[in-house]
């Protein structure tokens, strides 16, 4: 409860603990509170309206109206050639989808978990990233595969793994992690429009939670561009680099710091792959201090890759301190509430990090 | 009068153009051949049907010998590819056809241009029959900038229009190519999808899946296993509980037929077709068929089974065997005209050989292009942190 109060209070603006449940109005009014499940739902909406050839699959998606109601009221008026249920049968229906994206059709499979994926995994890779260059440019694979990614309260081992350095490793694939309702809507419909295999890597953490959308972000054409972090916050004296519901314990700690003085700049990457070097590397150029925080496990993981290429790159000779990561414990993550909590990055595992790097 | 024939021939050939493209032509001769006959085929074993494919095939003189040619242009391209193989110009994993010539052929004579299929990396012969050329073939098998995919897929990554491989992961073509099925009823072009696969492929638990949705949701899907009896070296009795591969399909209808006639292929095809076409929903086929070749090329074929029942299969039932018997038999071909045809295929197979060893390999600068498709130029990271390298769509 704590832990999902915090989450809250780290939207952009404080926002109201009641959760609003209405399906979201389309006609663009001012500013509005809208939650991350609205948000990709609108996309899922417009995209649908927009392309005769975007179609819905996944288990539960029609009639039961998604497992956590992300699809709600779209089968109601698509129908079933648009929406298509399911039998629980991953690899099957993964590779239906990639053969109907093959001869020319725009599928969106959402999986219930992605940790399902692994099972279609053969597929996500071998037959939709590797196809067009197989191919010498023959063949392109326009899909989309999105759903929850990473930790959810109390699911346990087989339920809460996070998939983004897996699928971030892979050419051929873009791989995007969304945290506001605004990169969510506009993510996706980027993703959706975009005419190559997209891994999209919701939390189900953030579906509930809102977010302020501007008025431009309602329209039907907003799209954000894959590949494009954004600066959430800006400061001068540490560069803090996140991704999905993390982003939101960074601007948590980052308010923490700012009572002792010390100001955090917090990166939300977006995009997995291809990703936003540059951003970062403009960062830690100002800020001279870099830290990765992340929910996925700590080896090979995206934390790595992005201190791998700040040695690598411009950015190396900037450091008055090792970079270093943040990341979950190096274990599949265990079920009782105090050890869950003890397994991922909260505000004050980011504070201490933040300390320690400026030697504070 | 011979020469009256040799024109009347010329002709006849010249329109009969490439590979397995289909050409109509006017059945009208004056040699005194026979315009077409009606030959029996041999029943197919049904599976939840009640009527099966006709027991006679109708050949005309153009369809015969469009099908020898097909069949024998795709005989010789398979040895070639051996040839080049042993001498290390093609590399890598080569599955070679021959044998199986008749499935290919016979297929494509039941299904139109505008169908749609997809196969598994024993995939040459489909290339061919669905509009590849012999030279872009063997370009990719030797990966020159002339090959069907630029040199960058080789053997088992070929594509063409409205088909979508060449295939390397056993059995991850049985879903997509019903996804293709799918595209096709969602469109609705009346098209459909010959969705192809092995014995070995014949037990992946994701062909079960997709016998399931394809059935489920009626999807214009003709599945075809390629019984040859062998998958890799392990014989179908040691890999199979049941080797009824037409049966396994349960609720979905299904034909066994034999694969080393073409005519019986074709007929059972067109018969797979109506099904799907007509809203039905998927159909299974199984073709009994024989590979004279190895697994691969690094596999001699002969550790699994024996030289006599390879030599056996190719001197009873060689499926270019069986047409040219039919067709001689029947007079609707001479002997010599058989042979020009395959004087004129061993040029075009040597041709196409002498193209794909002397083709130059795809430069250097093609090697990161064609990772996303409609996007903005990016970079790619090389091999070292000083290597930045381009890429294109």
């Amino acid at each position: 409860m704590a832990y999902l109060r915090s989450i809250l209070r780290s939207g952009k603006n404080a926002v109201p603990a009641v959760l609003r449940r209405e399906f979201h109005r389309t006609l663009p009014a001012a500013v509005q509170q809208v939650t991350v499940r609205d948000a990709i739902k609108e996309a899922l909406d417009e995209e649908l309206e927009r392309d005769e050839r975007v179609f819905l699959l996944g288990e539960e998606v029609a009639l039961f109206e998604g497992a956590y109601k992300v699809t709600r009221g779209l089968w109601k008026k698509y129908g079933d050639k648009r929406i298509i249920d399911t039998p629980i049968t991953e690899i099957g229906f993964t590779g239906i989808a990639v053969g109907a994206a093959m001869a020319g059709l725009r599928p969106v499979v959402e999986y219930m978990s992605f940790n399902f994926s692994m099972q279609s995994v053969d597929h996500i890779i071998n037959s939709a990233a590797k196809t067009y260059y197989m191919s010498g440019g023959l063949q392109p694979v326009s899909i989309v595969f999105r759903g929850p990614n990473g930790a959810a309260p109390g699911v346990a081992a087989q339920h809460a793994q996070c998939f983004a350095a897996w699928y971030g490793h892979v050419p051929g694939l873009k791989v995007v992690s969304p945290w506001s309702a605004e990169d969510a809507k506009g993510l996706l419909k980027s993703a959706i429009r975009d005419d190559n295999p997209v891994v999209f890597l919701e939390n189900e953490i953030m579906y509930s939670v809102p977010f302020e959308m501007s008025e431009e972000s309602q329209s039907k054409d907003f799209l954000i561009p894959i590949g494009k972090a954004k600066i959430e916050r800006k400061g001068n004296h540490v560069t803090l680099v996140s991704h999905s519901h993390v982003v939101s314990r960074c601007m948590d700690a980052a308010a923490v710091l700012a009572k002792d003085g010390i100001e955090c700049e917090v990166i939300n990457l977006r995009t997995i792959r291809p990703m936003d070097m540059e951003a970062i590397e403009t960062s830690v150029m100002k800020t001279k201090h870099l830290i990765t925080v992340e929910g996925g496990w700590p080896q090979f993981g995206v934390g790595g890759e992005i201190l791998a290429r700040i040695m690598e790159g411009p950015g190396f000779s900037y450091l008055n301190a090792p970079a270093v990561r943040v990341t979950g414990v190096d274990i599949p993550m265990p079920y009782a509430k105090h050890l869950e909590e003890n397994t991922l990055p909260q505000i004050k595992d980011i504070v201490f990090s933040v300390k320690k790097t400026l030697n504070v | 009068m011979q020469k009256m024939l040799t024109i009347i021939s010329n002709v006849l050939r010249g329109s009969a153009s490439r590979n397995g493209a289909r050409v109509v032509v006017s059945a009208r001769t004056y040699a005194d051949f026979t315009p077409q006959a009606t030959f029996d085929i041999k029943k197919c074993d049904l599976h939840k049907l009640e009527e099966g494919p006709p027991l006679q095939a109708v050949l005309t003189r153009e369809e015969g010998l469009q099908y020898y040619r097909t069949m024998q242009t795709m005989r010789r391209m398979e040895l070639k590819a051996d040839q080049l193989y042993k001498q290390k110009i093609i590399r890598g994993f080569c599955h070679l056809y021959d044998g199986q010539e008749a499935c290919a052929v016979g297929i494509e004579a039941g299904i139109n241009l505008s169908d749609h299929l997809i196969t598994a990396y024993r995939a040459h012969g489909y290339t061919l029959t669905r509009g590849g050329t012999v030279r872009e073939i063997m370009a990719e098998l030797t990966g020159r900038r002339g090959g069907i995919a630029k040199g960058k897929g080789g053997s088992m990554h070929m594509y063409t229009k409205h088909f979508y491989g060449g295939n390397g992961i056993v059995g991850a073509q049985v879903p997509l190519g019903a996804g293709v099925a799918l595209a096709c009823k969602y469109l609705g072009k009346n098209e459909l999808c010959v969705c192809l696969y092995g014995d070995g492929a014949a037990n992946q638990g994701q062909i079960f899946e997709t016998y399931n949705m394809a059935s489920l949701w009626k999807l214009p899907c003709i599945f075809i296993c390629e019984n040859n009896k062998y998958g890799m070296g392990t014989s179908v009795e040691r890999a199979a509980a049941s080797t009824d591969y037409y049966k396994r399909g349960d609720f979905i209808p299904g034909l066994r037929l034999d694969g080393m006639d073409v005519l019986c292929v074709r007929e059972a095809t067109k018969f797979a077709a109506e099904h799907c076409r007509s809203g039905k929903g998927p159909i299974l086929m199984e073709l009994q068929t024989y590979r004279y070749h190895g697994h691969s090329m690094s596999d001699p074929g002969v550790s699994y089974r024996t030289r006599e029942e390879i030599q056996e299969v190719r001197s009873k039932s060689d499926p270019i065997s069986m047409l040219k018997d039919r067709m001689l038999s029947n007079n609707m071909a001479s002997v010599e005209e058989l042979k020009e045809i395959d004087v004129e295929v061993r040029k075009e197979i040597e041709d196409a050989a002498q193209f794909a060893t002397t083709d130059p390999e795809p430069p250097l600068d093609d090697l990161c292009n064609h990772i996303f498709y409609n996007d903005h130029p990016m970079e790619v990271r090389g091999i070292n942190p000083w290597s930045k390298l381009k890429s294109v769509s």
